[in-house]
């Protein structure tokens, strides 16, 4: 029996229907199975270090390729407060940049200067590092460190972080080069979210007098408060994982040291300026645990990011 | 308190706040502009016809440009995009059209925005364990992977946001038509969402020019020439990293040439993308 042109037609749209949902989905599950797959190969390769080590790896600072004993402290430490830092100078400069481009800019200025600012996040990572140890690293080394340890070093208490030797590198410089990084993905995040409080929110305050101040610090800020917090850890996963600028200014010193002045060293700077150096299987294996638990801090950090953001999504009507 | 001094007190907090925001941007652009500035004056001071006829040279040598950088970077690069880019396409696709609203549709979203962010040089120790590891070697191709999964987040991304924002009725007229599924999809939903999908790649590819993590332990570096993809390769990121953390002054000023090559790349992408979305909306 012959089958009609028509039905020919029918049983070709549905194998090619069907042929399209397959190779699509595999491409869907592609990008589901890559990230697990990330976890568990680099969980295998740090499987070495964290089965000899034990949980010595998280809290003894010693770090010596000749007698192959590792630990992670100094760069775990290094990264949390160089990211801490970046928070710190960000946070603030980003809502000033989000408060100015939502409720003071005049009309003609908003749109040059938000690109602008995300101008500032397309520039690549290495060239921050270039400048930063190039040019940043003398400049503080010679204008602003030598004040700083004179000044800010007698301090009682927090003076420990202010003392140390005018190198210019070190994990203030870092902070600094990572929040000025960070700055526009934080703020255009805050920009975005502003711009959802409805305007009859806004114009009620604006009519029983209140300042812009305090229109942005009593109605805006509640009204987005966990969006804002989500941008706030977007950048924060941004800060954690920065590998290049921080590299080029942290001066890799395997050193435990509390003062903002001294060189120090970061989980991802050890990986990039030790990993083609390893010399040793458990040397390697160390340096892939520490990607191990940058993976697991960001996907933490970012999973938060995401969380805090929904609500924003659910505003929008997406 | 009178009501007079309460008055100038949210008067004065007023203004302090709004000169801080005036400051904050200042801050910001400040430092864009200083940054940009060095790399461009350092940048032309070494800018010449030989970075792009020349090697780059062994240590201590006054001549020489980036060639075999250039080369290496455009390979590895256009290799990422030519890799990475159907796929994310194809599952942008199927996040758009088949999964939209399911639990499975919302966890891919969810994982591939984890990814999206996730820091590059984690993506780099993971194709160093998946490829360069197995195959015992530093390669081109384990590069172009790295980059590759750096890319495939973003075309994964724009490609469904653009998807959903094509219209409903013409998924529905072109069905009641009678056209099979697959045809709507490539046929009607590919044209409608391409400029915002070719956005999307020329955004991930400006975002991979400027890689240099995931690069240093997979392609590694190559002070020689070379084409073959089985090998070590130079890129501009890598060799940008390696001579300006070096003591000789000639390699210093290579970098910063390199570093103003690939800013302008970068951002004369990223000017482009700008223009082929603006155009759609005309």
């Amino acid at each position: 029996m012959t089958i009609s042109t028509t039905d020919q037609r029918v049983l070709n749209d549905g194998r090619n229907d069907r042929l399209f949902r397959r190779s699509v989905s595999v491409a869907g599950i592609f990008v589901l199975v890559s990230l697990f797959l990330a976890a568990a190969l680099m969980f295998k390769g740090g499987w070495d270090a964290f089965q000899t080590f034990g949980f010595r790896f998280l809290i003894t600072e010693q770090w010596d390729p000749v007698q192959r004993e590792f630990g992670a402290l100094v760069p775990i430490y290094g990264t949390v407060v160089t990211s801490m830092i970046a928070l710190l100078i960000a946070v603030p400069i980003s809502f000033g940049i989000a408060l100015f481009l939502t409720e003071l800019s005049p009309n003609w200025l908003r749109t040059p200067v938000s690109s602008a600012i995300e101008l500032l996040a397309g520039i690549p990572s290495i060239i921050y590092g270039m400048w930063g140890l190039f040019i940043l690293v003398p400049f503080l080394g010679e204008h602003v460190f030598p004040w700083v340890d004179e000044h800010m070093g007698a301090w009682p208490f927090v003076g420990v972080l202010f003392q140390g030797p005018p190198l210019g590198v070190g994990m203030g410089t870092a902070g600094l080069v990572l929040a000025i990084m960070i700055i526009p993905f934080i703020s255009s995040v805050m920009r975005e979210v502003f711009l959802t409080v409805p305007a009859q929110l806004k114009e009620s305050a604006y009519a029983l007098g209140s300042t812009t101040f305090e229109v942005v610090w009593n109605i805006v800020v509640p009204y987005t408060r966990s969006a804002t917090i989500g941008g706030i850890f977007l950048g924060l996963g941004r800060a954690l994982g920065e590998t290049m600028a921080v590299t080029f200014v942290l001066g890799n010193a395997h050193r435990l040291s509390f003062s903002l002045l001294e060189p120090g060293n970061s989980i991802a700077a050890s990986i990039a300026n030790e990993f083609t150096e390893a010399d040793s299987p458990i040397y390697l294996s160390s340096l892939i645990a520490l990607g191990f638990l940058l993976f697991v801090v960001t996907f933490i950090v970012l999973s938060i990011a995401k969380l805090m953001l929904r609500s924003l999504n659910k505003r929008e009507g997406n | 308190m009178s009501a007079q001094s309460i008055y100038y007190k949210r008067k004065t907090i007023d203004y302090i706040a709004k000169t801080l925001a005036w400051l904050a941007t200042a801050f910001g652009l400040f430092f864009l502009t200083w940054i940009l500035w060095v790399t461009i004056s350092k940048g032309f001071n070494a800018f010449g016809l030989h970075l792009f006829t020349q090697m780059t040279p062994p240590p201590g040598e006054e001549s020489g440009g980036l060639l075999n950088a250039l080369v290496g970077s455009l390979i590895m690069c256009l290799l990422a995009v030519l890799m990475a880019a159907p796929i994310g396409i194809a599952a942008g696709t199927y996040l758009a059209e088949y999964v939209n609203h399911s639990w499975i549709g919302e966890t891919i979203r969810f994982v591939n925005d984890i990814l999206l962010s996730a820091p590059s040089i984690v993506l780099g120790l993971f194709v160093y364990t998946l490829v360069v590891e197995p195959l015992g070697g530093f390669s081109g191709w384990a590069g172009a992977i790295a980059l590759g999964f750096i890319v495939l987040p973003v075309v994964v991304r724009t490609t469904d946001e653009m998807i959903r924002l094509v219209p409903g009725q013409m998924r529905e007229a072109a069905l009641s038509l009678g056209i099979p599924q697959w045809k709507v999809n490539t046929q009607i939903l590919y044209r409608a969402a391409l400029p915002g999908i070719l956005t999307g790649i020329l955004l991930s590819l400006a975002r991979i020019s400027g890689e240099t993590a995931p690069l240093l332990f997979t392609a590694l570096n190559n002070q020689y020439w070379n084409t073959d993809l089985s090998k070590p390769m130079a890129s501009m990121p890598a060799v940008i990293f390696q001579f300006a953390m070096s003591p000789f002054e000639y390699w210093n000023q290579l970098a910063w040439a390199g570093a103003l090559i690939v800013t302008l790349f970068v951002l004369c992408i990223s000017i482009f993308a700008r223009i082929v979305l603006s155009r759609k909306k005309l």
